[in-house]
Formats: structure tokens, sequence, C-alpha cells
């Protein structure tokens, strides 16, 4: 009976990602056939009769629209992401773009989420002990002030302060790692600010609330009366039992900071997803533009997916229920 | 014989948005060493308050304490709630009422309970677990290695006050704080948990306060019974000269309310009609005037003191039960 219930939870999640990635391609593929300016047009525009037929064959756009994504979704479970076309006529597949650009995507979400981490958890704790004093209203007010700007305005801003006004930072650009160490990480300061400032001011309101909540605890009263310090309370019993929603806000930021890095990465010219996504968007390859969509799905849907096991590491309660 | 704690004096104000609560109103009582000493009160009748503040448990800015509290001959009132914590779990130790809450969700019972050794007696971690182990089975936990590493949920109610009861004995202390201990168990359970805590009095020689709502529990488990009511104490004796001469009306209003036994849990706290007095607005006179069937005019216009009537039987009543003062029921 428990393991049903632990393989009917891991269906019940896959099926959920299988409507979802299927959901969002079908739906673009169909909008596509909508464009004022055929596909046909735009893939093969510029080709004589002879080649044109030729051309549209092998792109499968003599296919009538349900039969063409089939196909397509065929190929993509067997990871194969379709061709950008150039003018010319030569191709490029879409794999190697992804191949290249997803893990700056990655590393980017990962700056965004450490750094949020590491300055949110201290702030939240800190504005947890000191409630209703004026530290804790002083910085309370001012990340929700920072939080209500929308990202990309934020990081224009900083953009415009810290890269041109006083020139400290890049302000675009990117360099690899392994290219440069030092200027990587400059050229990453401003991009990863902007997405982490409203997520820092999430998750240092989410932790203060919690946190304040377990210190009315019967159990923190309990570990008081045994004669333990402040420091080792905070530690073995205020922090864990706080950071329960915490920590599903982090994991379901994961999918929600998917959208933010796009419109960043474009913003600071950073040559991940987002910038692909945006290049594929300006110079009509919809066919590639199809499949980082059904990349972005996915990678939705693992993260969420990863955001309840997570969930149920902090907390032993829902563990033992999802064993049950 | 000489007091282990002393209170003196002891008046607890919380500052609330609808103004100064003063929760416990002069409290002086002392707590003889080896002694049972109960509490008794209706919830909001400041018991609780009165034995977290004379443990110093209560802190926090909205909280306003004075009077003295002597605990083994030092002065706790002048520490701070660090400083304070040096007498936790050695000297004084304190049990909660709900031990679904009073124990923390997310760790196991083994860390729950070595804690306090390692950090106050300064033991290993493996000794640590070991006296956990032996304290389980103290408190008379079948199994007691397998339930180190279980977590609160996993036990039944009465299995987690007796985890509580181990947490708290862990150091040895020499004053046990035990609040509604039983309220949140069912009826059987109830009494093997009394009988364990008076059993590990006697093993320990510690002594207890037993903060309770219910006369019955305090009955056949004290030596010495404070009844208190909105914030002070109404009426103190040794317990078999309480339940043998009651002078408090409120009192015998709360010796009508124990309900059957056989009640649902639900239906078991004591009502007396009427509530208490707002505690931000104190009347005059005395508190329990407006649900006191034997109230007269004087009651509402003077505050009575506490009365000595001998046997160390002290009551705060103008007109006692027993006695010959002519009386008119209203
Ligand atoms: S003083 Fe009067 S009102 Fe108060 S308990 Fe005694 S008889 Fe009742």
């Amino acid at each position: 009976m428990k393991r049903l219930g632990a393989l009917g939870s891991v269906l019940r999640q896959l099926g959920q990602a299988v409507v979802v990635v299927i959901g969002s391609t079908l739906f673009l593929s169909l909008l596509l056939r909508l464009l004022p300016v055929g596909l046909a047009e735009i893939y093969a525009g510029g080709f004589d009769e002879a080649s044109r037929a030729a051309r549209l064959k092998e792109l499968r756009l003599d296919k009538d629209p349900v039969t063409f994504y089939l196909l397509w979704l065929r190929d993509f479970v067997a990871g194969d992401f379709g061709p950008i076309v150039s003018p010319g006529g030569g191709t490029t597949p879409v794999a190697d773009k992804v191949g290249s650009a997803l893990p700056i995507s990655l590393q980017l979400m990962f700056y965004v989420q450490v750094v949020a981490l590491v300055v949110s958890v201290p702030l939240g704790i800190y504005t947890a002990y000191r409630s209703g004093k004026r530290s804790d209203k002083a910085i309370s007010y001012g990340l929700f002030t920072a939080s209500s700007i929308p990202n990309f305005v934020f990081g224009l801003l900083l953009a415009v302060f810290f890269g041109v006004t006083l020139a400290w930072l890049p302000p675009l650009g990117y360099v690899s790692p392994g290219e440069n160490l030092v200027e990587h990480f400059r050229t990453m300061i401003l991009p990863v600010a902007s997405l982490a400032i409203p997520l820092i001011a999430t998750y240092t309101r989410l932790l203060r609330a919690d946190v304040i909540a377990t210190l009315r605890e019967d159990y923190v009263t309990m570990a008081v009366s045994k004669g333990l310090s402040n420091k080792r309370i905070l530690f073995s019993h205020v922090l864990r039992p706080s950071s329960v929603t915490l920590f599903t806000s982090f994991a379901l930021n994961m999918g929600a900071l998917m959208g933010g890095t796009l419109v960043i990465e474009q913003l600071f010219t950073i040559p991940g997803l987002g910038s692909e996504i945006g290049i594929a968007i300006f110079s009509r390859q919809f066919f590639a533009l199809q499949s980082y969509v059904a990349i972005l799905a996915v990678g939705f849907v693992l993260f969420n997916t990863l955001a309840d096991i997570a969930v149920g590491f902090v907390d032993p309660r829902t563990r033992e229920r999802r064993r049950a | 014989m000489t007091a282990l704690l002393s209170i003196k004096d002891l008046v607890v104000r919380f500052r609330t948005p609808r103004g100064l609560l003063e929760a416990v109103r002069g409290v002086n009582l002392d707590i003889p060493a080896g002694a049972s000493v109960g509490i008794v009160g209706e919830s909001g009748s400041g018991k609780t308050v009165m034995s977290r503040a004379a443990m110093g448990l209560l802190s926090g800015s909205n909280v306003e304490r004075s009077g003295s509290v002597m605990f083994d001959g030092q002065e706790l009132s002048s520490l701070d709630s660090v400083q304070v914590r040096e007498y936790f779990g050695t000297g004084m130790a304190m049990i909660f009422q709900d031990p679904m809450t009073a124990l923390n969700p997310v760790r196991r019972i083994g860390t729950q309970i070595s804690e306090g050794l390692r950090v106050r007696l300064g033991m290993s971690k493996k000794d640590a677990m070991k006296r956990s182990a032996e304290l389980l089975a103290k408190v008379r936990i079948p199994d007691p290695e397998a339930v180190l590493r279980k977590f609160p949920y996993q036990l039944s109610g009465g299995m987690r006050q007796r985890v509580m009861i181990a947490t708290a004995i862990a150091c040895n202390p020499k004053l046990l704080f035990a609040d509604e201990p039983t309220t949140a168990l069912d009826v059987t359970v109830q009494a093997q948990i009394l009988n364990l805590l008076a059993d590990l009095r006697k093993d320990l020689g510690m002594s207890m306060v037993l903060v309770t709502h219910d006369l019955g529990v305090v009955a056949n488990n004290t030596d010495f019974v404070a009844v208190m009511y909105a914030g002070e104490i109404v009426e103190m004796a040794p317990t078999t000269e309480l339940f043998a001469n009651m002078k408090m009306p409120y009192t015998e209003a709360l010796l009508k309310s124990i309900p059957k036994i056989d009640a649902p849990t639900e239906k078991r706290l004591p009502v007396i009609e009427g509530r208490l007095p707002n505690p931000t607005d104190r009347p005059e006179g005395c508190g329990f005037a407006s649900r006191c069937s034997y109230a007269q005019d004087k009651c509402r216009q003077d505050r009575p003191e506490l009365e000595d009537a001998g046997n160390g039987h002290l009551y705060r009543c103008w007109y006692p039960l027993g006695s010959t003062i002519a009386r008119k029921s209203s």
C-alpha cells in the first residue's frame, strides 16, 4: 500500500508534467499558424518554385498542423530539438544552441538563489528577533519598496547607475568563468542583483514571519526552560521549523526565476536561453522557439517537483504523509 | 522549614494595545523543599503566567515584572533572561500542558532529551543518549532505544507527555513546574501521569508546583494548595485543611464544577457562571462579586484582604463559608 502511494504521487507528477509540456507547445504550435505571414513565406520566401517545394518538405511544412506537431513532438522526446534555418538555407541544430545557452541561464539562476538566501536568511532572523523595533521596520519597508519595482526596471536602473554613471561595473556583456573569473563575477553582479533583490524581499518576509511564529511556540519556551543558550535555541529549535515556507518559496521561485532570467539576460546581453529566445523571436525562428518553450516547460515542472521533495526533506511530518 | 522557592509581591503586567493588563497582582507564595504545591484556578486566573514569571520564563518587551523571587537562596528577579538559565534544568524545570506543541515537531526524541544533558551537564553525545534511554525507562516507556529515534508525531499523547517529563527531569531539577500536565490527555492516562509524577518526586526528592484548573487533581497529589482568581491568591491552605474547611465561595464553585470523570474530554473544563473580570480594568471590591452567590453590597465596594484562619489557612473573602456571619443568599 505504501509503495503504491509513493508510486502514485510520482505518476501524478509525471502526468502533470506531460500535460504542461504538451499543452504549452501545442498551443504555441497552433498559434504560429495564425501569423499574418505564413510559415512557408518566412522559411522559403526567397526560394524559386522548384527548391521551395523541397525546402517545405524538408521542414515538414507541407504537412497539416497536427501531423507537423506530432512529428516535432516525437523528435523532441528523442532529443532532436529541430534546426535553426538561416535565410541562406544552411541549418544548425537547436540542440547546439541549447547546449551552450542553458548552462549560462542555470548558472545565473543559481547565483541569484544563492545570493538571495545568503542575504535573506540572516536578515529574516535579525528582523524577527527585533520585530517591531526601528531596525526591523526600516529593513522591512526598504525591502518592500525594492521588491515592488519590476526586475527589468530595477536592472535598468542598476545598469545606468553602477555601469554608466559610476562606471564601477560593466553595464552589460558576459565573460565566461573559464575566460576570466574576476571579470565573470563583475559582469554577473548587476544581473544577479536585479533578480535577487525581489527574492530577498520575499524570502526575508517569509522567514521573518515564520521565525516570529516559531519563537512563540511552546517548544521554544521548553528549550529555554532546559537552560539552552539563545544561539543553540536558534540553530537547533527555531531555524528548521521556520524554514518550511522559505524552502517552498525558494523551490517554487526556481520556476518564476526562469521568466525573470529571460528578460534580464536580454537586458544585460548574457548569451543564455533568454537571449536565444529573443533572437529566435526577432529572426522568426519559430521551430526553434517551439523547442525552447518546451524546454522551459519541462524545466518549470521539474523545479516544482523538486520543490515538493525538498519541502518533505525539511519537515518530517510531510515526509511521513507522503510515505503513508 | 526554609522555602526552596519564595515568591514575594510578584506583579506581572503586559502592555497591550488595549491598555495595561495586570495578570498577576501581588502574589506571595513559598514552596518548601520537597513539597508538592498545587496552584488552582480557571484559565485566565493568572496561574500559568504566575508560574512562568516565577521561573523567569516570561520575556518580551511588553512584559513588566516586579517583586522578588528567591530560589535556593538566590534572588532571581535581578537576573536577566540569559543569566537565569544557569538555574534551568538543574535547578528548575517545567513541563507544559500540550506535549504536542512543547516538543519540537522536526527533531528526534533522543536529541530533545539529550540536549539538556549535554549543555547543562556537559555530557558527551554518547553518554547523553545512554542517559536519555534510562530516563525514558524511568518514565515507563517501553523500548526506549527505539523511541529515541522517533519524532514526536509518531507517539501517542500519553507517551509524548512522558517524553516531556523525561526531558524536564533529565538534569535532576530541585523544583519541577507542571503546568496542566494532564489536561490534554485521556482520563485513564491522566491518572498514570499523575502517579508517575508523584513517584518521580519521591525518588528524586524534587519539589513540585502543580498548576491546574482541576481541584480533583490537586486533592490527591499535593501537600499545599493555592487557589488563584483574577491574578491573586484568594485561598491557600494545606490540602487536607482546604478540603475539610473550605472558606472561599470561589473555591467551592471550582469544586462544584469538577466534571464527572466519564464526561467527554471537551466538557471537562470547569464552568462557573459569569466571566472573569476584565484584566485591563479590574472592578473595585471583590473580583468574584459579579459571580458569587453570597455577594453583599460590601463585597462590591471594598476589596477583601487575605485573612488568616489558623492552621496555615488563608482566604480573601468578607463572608467566608462556614462562618457565623449572617448571610443572605442573593
Ligand atoms: S468577598 Fe463577597 S463576593 Fe467575594 S467571594 Fe466573598 S462573599 Fe463572594
